[in-house]
């Protein structure tokens, strides 16, 4: 991951520039973002995306590091290979920012995302949802007599895919964190 | 070393320990500990403004002309959002300055007290970084940082909000040391990249070099490599609004500025060359016009400190990030060490293309009649302060073109202009900043009379603390570039676009104690500019000229840098629908 990560002020040769700038090919991308954690800090981050037009997907942000005062921002975002390049040469623009690491060309990486389900319904519906839970390996963290909330982690394409089928057996409610992601290897 | 002081004696100290000797600013209740010190010390000196952000505009101008970071002090509330517009400005064309604004005490933050704005919120996309400081013990290391961030990598606006306990509470003052911050820019750059540059340099054909405010920012050091470079190679030169002074427009190899109203050889020069090296420009919309049209057949180098400016508008075939001075060093060492060459054939055949465009003669205007042509005014000025120690302001509009294309600029530092934000008022505030500067100088703020009475009230700031700047104003009645542009675009309806209920600009002097010369005659101008460049203070000078004279070259909106327009026989219907919709 150091080999490639954009350090701030670096030129772009990066891999990722071995692509054409210029493409019109919108392509999702995920980006790890080291800020300082600082007030105001994530309001730096999503207001760059807001007032240059940018799009974000997804949203996570927590404390990683609290004797280097260090945040970790994972946003998902869209567009076409010139806007992704802007976006990191921006991101690492914000004093704040520490390092901006592209996930989805710095190699392979897991993501992972936890979301809630709350599924109402009664019979046949109830049980085939505790079917398909125990299936995609999401807990039942709380209950009543005509409903379940889930638990589920994992990849955001299972998370969806879990969201499909419980639409149809009474889905009520969804909470999801956005995504986390980190390098594979060391 | 550590002191324990207020919050507010550290403020003073630590702009005492930044070698800043001059602060711009308006008090209000926010900030009354702050001035209680300033009342108590003789260091530094502080120029009361008339509204905040002539404050800001003045930082601005004294930061460009000494290349020293402007300072500004002003309130909470109004005192914070009446500086967001310079603050914008410094941001778009890279200034550094510092703000410190009071703000209510923290424990009033967030109760919509008298005089509360969020201000670190407000100006967030405003500044390159902001601070609110919650606890005096860190006041000064924030203070500090602020100062080394404006002024580190691409320069830029902070912000440092201070509430009213925080100035009034005793803490321990850190004194300034090396910068510990994680932010240090790339100054250096990739030496694979600037020798292919340097490769590239030896056979370009048809080289072009487009210098922007990067090499002024940058310092003298750079505009002084930016000479040798240029001398070495013979290659023209061309600049920005922003990057005018950096190379003598006296030199031999300089074409002019380039853009929307550039020099129809520079954009020419732009379109056909085979090789342009952009050193600290930006591709901004003014310049490169239409971009699928812009400079077809070239390869393109971009030298820029800031990573984001490469490829955001076009395609760099050899970037280089880095600071242009250092850059501009190594890339002298490399191809010095590799036998200083070029392709002296072809720079000959290209020159002789070139000097067929000059023939063009694109600035050519004739003064005939009694009424005074802008370009005749602008000519005479120029004719009779170049030899003086001059610095020029401008406001924004068709006497700020006018100005880029008569007054000619043999060093950096000499020419402030909002380029950027294109702010209507910049001009007289970032004189009288420049005269803080430079006490001695001849400076000069060439404006409209719409730009100008926007900051009028600054008249009051030049007379108090006696800095004799010249305000001449091209006065046309008008607000020429938007009416300019309804002849050419909005079928001569000229909304809105014309200065009604004009004061007599003689008398406004004349009753703030200024001087006021009126000059309407071509034949008493030359007698009246001396007038006002041998009055000892500020001069208004209401130069009555031409009310619907064109500014050209012009590109069209939509339009490529081959497709100028040269003068008024060409602008009928030239704009399209597409065209139209751009600003």
């Amino acid at each position: 991951m150091s080999a490639l990560k954009l350090k701030k002020g670096s030129t772009s040769h990066s891999a990722y520039n071995l692509r054409p700038t210029f493409s019109d090919v919108v392509e999702k991308h995920t980006l790890a973002v080291l800020v300082e954690n600082e007030p105001g800090v994530l309001a730096r981050v999503i207001g760059l995306f807001s007032g240059r037009g940018y799009n974000i997907e997804s949203l996570t942000v927590a404390e990683v590091d609290h004797q280097g005062h260090l945040s970790r921002i994972t946003i998902v975002t869209t567009g076409t290979p010139q806007v992704i390049e802007q976006i990191k040469a921006q991101l690492g623009r914000i004093v704040s920012v520490h390092e901006v690491h592209d996930l989805t060309v710095e190699g392979p990486s897991v993501e992972r995302e936890l979301a809630m389900f709350k599924v109402a319904g009664k019979g046949d519906k109830r049980v085939e949802a505790l079917r398909l839970a125990d299936i995609f390996r999401a807990n039942v963290v709380d209950s009543t007599l005509e409903s379940f909330t889930f638990e589920i982690t994992g990849a955001p394409e299972k998370i969806d895919a879990f969201a499909d089928l419980m639409r149809p057996l009474g889905l009520i409610e969804v909470a999801r964190t956005g995504v986390a992601a980190l390098p594979r290897g060391d | 070393m550590t002191r324990q002081m207020t919050g507010a004696k550290m403020v003073v100290q630590a702009l005492i320990d930044q070698g800043v000797d001059t602060v711009f600013g308006y008090p209000g209740g926010a900030v009354l500990p702050i001035y209680d010190e300033v009342f108590q010390q003789n260091s530094i000196k502080h120029i009361l403004v008339r509204h905040e952000q002539g404050a800001v505009h003045a930082a601005e101008g004294y930061a460009r002309a000494t290349g020293k970071p402007g300072v500004c002090l002003v309130t909470s509330g109004p005192g914070a959002t009446n500086a967001v517009t310079g603050l914008t400005d410094a941001l778009m064309d890279s200034i550094p300055i510092i703000v410190l604004t009071g703000q209510v005490p923290t424990f009033m933050i967030g109760s919509d007290a008298f005089q509360e704005a969020d201000t670190v919120g407000i100006t967030r996309p405003c500044t390159k970084h902001n601070w609110l400081v919650k606890e005096t013990d860190k006041l000064s290391g924030v203070l500090h940082e602020a100062f080394h961030v404006a002024t580190a990598g691409r320069p830029g606006p902070v912000l440092v909000d201070i509430p009213k306990d925080v100035q009034f509470a005793t803490g321990t003052y850190e004194a300034k040391k090396p910068s510990t911050s994680h932010y240090k820019p790339q100054v250096k750059g990739d030496m694979e990249a600037i020798t292919e540059l340097v490769a590239a340099l030896e056979t370009a054909k048809r080289p072009v070099f487009y210098t922007g405010g990067g090499v002024i920012n940058s310092g003298p050091a750079a505009s002084q490599l930016l000479r040798e470079l240029v001398e070495g190679t013979g290659f023209p030169i061309t600049s920005t609004l922003m990057g005018l002074g950096s190379y003598p427009a006296s030199g031999e190899r300089w074409l002019g500025m380039l853009g929307m109203h550039g020099l129809y050889e520079a954009n020419m020069a732009m379109h056909d060359c085979d090789l342009m090296i952009n050193i600290g420009a930006r591709f901004d919309d003014r310049i490169t016009g239409r971009i699928d049209a812009f400079s077809p057949k070239s390869k393109k180098a971009h030298i820029d400190i800031d990573p984001s400016s490469i490829n955001k508008v076009i395609k760099a075939d050899i970037p280089i990030v880095g600071d242009v001075a250092h850059v501009l060093e190594d890339i002298l060492k490399v191809w010095k060490s590799r036998g200083r060459k070029t392709n002296a054939a072809a720079l000959a055949k290209w020159w002789t293309q070139i000097e067929a465009w000059k023939t063009v003669d694109c600035l050519k205007f004739t003064q005939k009649g009694k009424t005074i042509k802008p370009q005749y005014a602008l000519s005479r000025l120029e004719a009779l302060t170049k030899d003086h120690d001059r610095y020029i302001c401008t406001e924004v509009g068709q006497h700020q073109m006018w100005a880029a294309q008569y007054l000619n600029f043999e060093d950096p530092n000499r020419w402030m202009t909002s380029g950027g934000l294109g702010t209507m008022g910049y001009g007289f505030p970032a004189s009288i900043g420049v005269q803080m500067g430079h006490p001695d100088a001849l400076v000069i703020n060439v404006a409209g009379e719409a730009s100008w009475l926007m900051n009028m009230q600054e008249l009051g700031t030049a007379m108090q603390f006696n800095l004799p700047v010249k305000q001449f104003i091209l006065n046309n009645e008008r607000l020429g570039m938007v009416r300019q542009w309804q002849e050419l675009l909005h079928g001569e309806r000229y909304s809105h676009s014309w200065s009604e209920s004009l004061p007599d600009f003689v008398k406004l002097a004349e009753a703030f104690g200024a001087k006021g010369i009126q000059c309407s005659d071509p034949a008493d101008l030359d007698d009246a500019i001396m007038e006002m460049i041998n009055y000892d203070g500020p001069v208004l000078f209401d130069c009555l000229v031409e009310k619907h004279e064109n500014c050209f070259p012009m590109i069209p909106s939509g339009k490529a840098h081959n497709e100028m327009l040269l003068g008024e026989a060409e602008t009928q219907g030239v704009i399209d629908a597409k065209g139209s919709v751009l600003v």
